[in-house]
């Protein structure tokens, strides 16, 4: 119709319309790409998995807020062995593998934390290995020796015998300078080449051993990590499609029905309009959050079950007060009577007739909704009622909360899921009141 | 009364009943009460009367817009008492409606196009070939042109006089053969007013339209009705030929109606009128006898407050309810 294209033309001219507009189709296009890129079952599984996090280093901030500070943080290396260097000598019965693990370390802070992963396919008995860390000054430490089968994590960060013999965390004593007299000197890193030397003794001519050495950073990706090694950037990219869906729908679906059951109840009035008034006034004294937290905690707390009750209490909500104050002169507009005049069904004059002369004037009402349901969904997964499943803006925030995220100091982690949502609010908010400044008439020449 | 009449009210009478607490009856608002007359085929009535006299209510009643409460009327030989929810619709269709604001009258969000549309919509036109044909049929009926410039159109683009013409084209369109005109002219501009009456007339005399005018504008009345009714508290009060009510008036409330009629002659400036003081009676609780008589400079004590008066003829085809005429 031409009024909504002349409409569209005027918005234009607001530069608020177009910024929000952009931050909306930014968002929408986020939405896309995530759903695109990251399937949904990749995207629980990087979620949810457990195996693909494990090279990831813990808490590690954002690669862009260390590029911010300088740029000097450790990423993480993987080293494997160089099949090259890899020396085999045959014994009696036996064979042995001398393996050097070797990487160039110039990094200005220690990494967060150093694993081994050994995998040992072996045949009669268990493999023999013994791991030697060689720093560049040539300071050879031992570490450990074990049998080895299967798949095996050797965590050197977390090997209490280690860090009792080295009298210090094992990842900062292993890769810092020999300590100096003054004892008590904070340690500094020593940069170089860095070998860890792998011997291992294979009982059976067919046995083999892999090994993997992971210098953990302390930054990783465009979003970090959190506490259990998850890349936050899967919740980020994937919140946004379900924040969106989210407040659309339930924007949707509240307005819809309130509307047309606020025409109802406007067209019939009577008995009818009664009903629906007294329903409206009790809905509006019952408090939704209490409702929406024995829900979940009682029932389900599933996002669309979520979505359900916050459509179902929002129908009679004071929503209906406001269209029908907006309806009751529509009602009695002399084109209505015209339409019952030759013979409009009610149906016809209450969807056709009632509803589209308020449209103009809810829909900025209903794009500035969106954003409130988007902050609805985050704060029930803040309040422990997110989704089990599905990776949300909210449940970042709801880790970030019990794991202390501010108090740690790992503000990218409360950051970031907060800047959406207020970028996503931000972005309705201009555009909304862009429409609402196009569309209400009452508003058009202030 | 003609035989010939397509629509007879019989002893028509619409009240709105008030409530308390939305189920006590506390009282009527007897907006129609006791109206009975005949309009022949190809005949234009006017009903004139002060606001609140009751004619916008008899029109809406006509139109099957509201249920007598007592009384019937008769159109073509089916009574709107006894019809249907869908004979009712079927009814409304063949009564064509035009109001008094063109603005309002019309959707704001719809084009000319879709306007004129609707009545055929939902009287089931459903081909839109057909449809389109009938709408430039009647928008070049009502001279509304070029078709395809209007039809594009929204009611805010449109002038008062187009506007009208709009509405009327949308009464027309689904060829009734009563027509109600609830005071067609009062909110257009002076000097499309003659336009619009003339087109009226003229489409009536062409369809053979029944057409009832609802004015109170007297000046326009002789010209464009043959038969003028006089409604005063919910009641005809007088009926008869146009010219014969106008320069002979019978009843004092219709004296006293045309006495305030400007007449544009400078000897008559300093002229004071007789009109009768007070206000309309209320609705609730009309007078006993004459609804008139509280305000009638003739009244008679014990007669115009205690009985009704009858239709008395004083003159032949003149009708007048008045104890004078006794």
């Amino acid at each position: 119709m031409s009024r909504w294209r002349a409409g569209l033309q005027q918005l234009r001219q607001y530069p608020s319309a177009v910024a929000g507009a952009g931050i909306i189709l930014l968002l929408v296009g986020v939405s896309i790409y995530s759903v695109v890129a990251i399937p949904y079952s990749q995207a629980l599984d990087l979620w949810r998995g457990g195996d693909m996090w494990q090279d990831h280093p813990v808490n590690a901030g954002p690669v862009w807020a260390d590029r911010l500070a300088g740029g000097a943080a450790p990423r993480t290396q993987t080293v494997r062995a160089d099949d090259e260097r890899v020396q085999t000598e045959a014994l009696p019965g036996a064979r042995r593998i001398g393996m050097p693990l070797t990487f160039h370390y110039d990094a200005d802070d220690f990494p967060s934390e150093l694993n081994v992963f050994l995998r040992a396919d072996v045949h009669d008995s268990e493999a023999f290995v013994r791991l030697t860390w060689v720093t560049p000054d040539e300071r050879e430490i031992p570490l450990v020796s074990r049998r080895v089968s299967g798949d095996q994590r050797v965590s050197l960060s977390q090997d209490l015998d280690l860090e009792r013999r080295l009298q210090a965390v094992p990842h900062i004593a292993l890769m810092s300078e020999a300590p100096a007299d003054a004892d008590d000197a904070p340690p500094r890193v020593l940069t170089g080449d860095y070998e860890l030397r792998l011997d291992a003794i294979l009982f059976h001519p067919e046995d083999s051993l892999d090994a993997e050495l992971i210098v953990y950073g302390r930054v990783h990706g465009l979003a970090g990590t959190d506490h259990q090694r998850r890349d936050l950037m899967v919740a980020l990219l994937w919140g946004t499609p379900i924040a969106l869906a989210f407040g659309l729908l339930a924007a949707v679906g509240t307005t819809v029905t309130t509307l047309v059951i606020a025409a109802v109840g406007v067209w019939y009035r009577g008995v009818v309009d009664a009903v629906i008034q007294r329903l409206t006034e009790v809905n509006m004294i019952l408090p939704l959050l209490p409702i929406l937290v024995m829900v979940g905690t009682l029932y389900s707390t599933s996002i669309w079950v979520m979505l359900g009750v916050v459509i179902l209490l929002g129908i009679f909500s004071a929503g209906i007060k406001m269209y029908r104050a907006m309806l009751l002169p529509i009602r009695e507009a002399p084109y209505i009577e015209a339409a019952k005049a030759y013979g409009a069904s009610n149906a016809r004059i209450i969807l056709r007739y009632m509803i589209p002369r308020i449209l103009p004037v809810l829909i900025p009402t209903f794009v500035t909704l969106i954003p409130t349901f988007v902050f609805l969904e985050a704060s029930l997964a803040l309040l422990g009622l997110g989704d089990p499943e599905l990776p949300t803006w909210g449940k970042v925030l709801n880790d970030a909360q019990t794991q202390s995220a501010l108090y740690h100091g790992f503000y990218y982690w409360v950051l970031s899921p907060a800047g959406l949502l207020m970028l996503t609010g931000l972005g309705f908010a201009m555009f909304g009141f862009a429409l609402d400044r196009v569309f209400n008439p009452r508003l058009r020449n202030l | 009364m003609s035989e010939d009449a397509p629509l007879h009210v019989n002893d028509l009478h619409t009240w709105f009943e008030l409530r308390q607490w939305g189920f006590l009856r506390v009282g009527s608002v007897r907006a129609v009460d006791g109206v009975s007359f005949a309009l022949a085929r190809g005949e234009a009535v006017a009903f004139v009367g002060e606001s609140g006299c009751g004619k916008s209510s008899l029109a809406r009643t006509l139109l099957g817009l509201h249920r007598p409460s007592h009384g019937d009327v008769v159109f073509e030989g089916e009574s709107l008492a006894t019809l249907s929810d869908a004979g009712l619709r079927d009814y409304r269709a063949r009564v064509g409606y035009v109001q008094q604001d063109p603005f309002g009258a019309l959707p704001p969000f719809m084009d000319v196009r879709r306007i004129l549309a609707e009545p055929l919509i939902v009287n089931g036109v459903r081909s839109r070939a057909e449809r389109e044909r009938r709408i430039r049929a009647v928008l070049d009926e009502v001279r509304l042109g070029p078709a395809e410039d209007i039809l594009a159109k929204f009611p805010h683009m449109l002038s008062g006089g187009q506007q009208q013409r709009v509405v009327i084209a949308r009464a027309l369109v689904l060829e009734p053969t009563l027509m109600i005109a609830d005071e067609p002219v009062s909110m257009l501009d002076a000097s499309v007013r003659v336009e619009i009456l003339n087109l009226l007339r003229r489409i009536q005399q062409e369809r053979n339209l029944t057409l009832a005018f609802i004015t109170h504008d007297l000046s326009t009345v002789r010209h464009y009705a043959e038969r003028i009714f006089v409604m005063y508290a919910g009641r005809v009060i007088e009926q008869a030929p146009v010219d014969d009510l106008l320069d002979e008036p019978q009843h004092p409330y219709s004296r006293a109606l045309l006495a305030a009629l400007a007449d544009p002659d400078a000897a008559n400036a300093r002229q004071q009128r007789a009109v009768p003081g007070g206000e309309p009676p209320s609705l609730l609780s009309p007078p006993a006898g004459c609804r008139f008589h509280p305000r009638c400079p003739y009244a008679m004590a014990g007669t115009c407050d205690v009985d009704d008066p009858p239709q008395f003829e004083p003159r032949p085809r003149h009708y007048s309810a008045c104890w004078l005429h006794r």
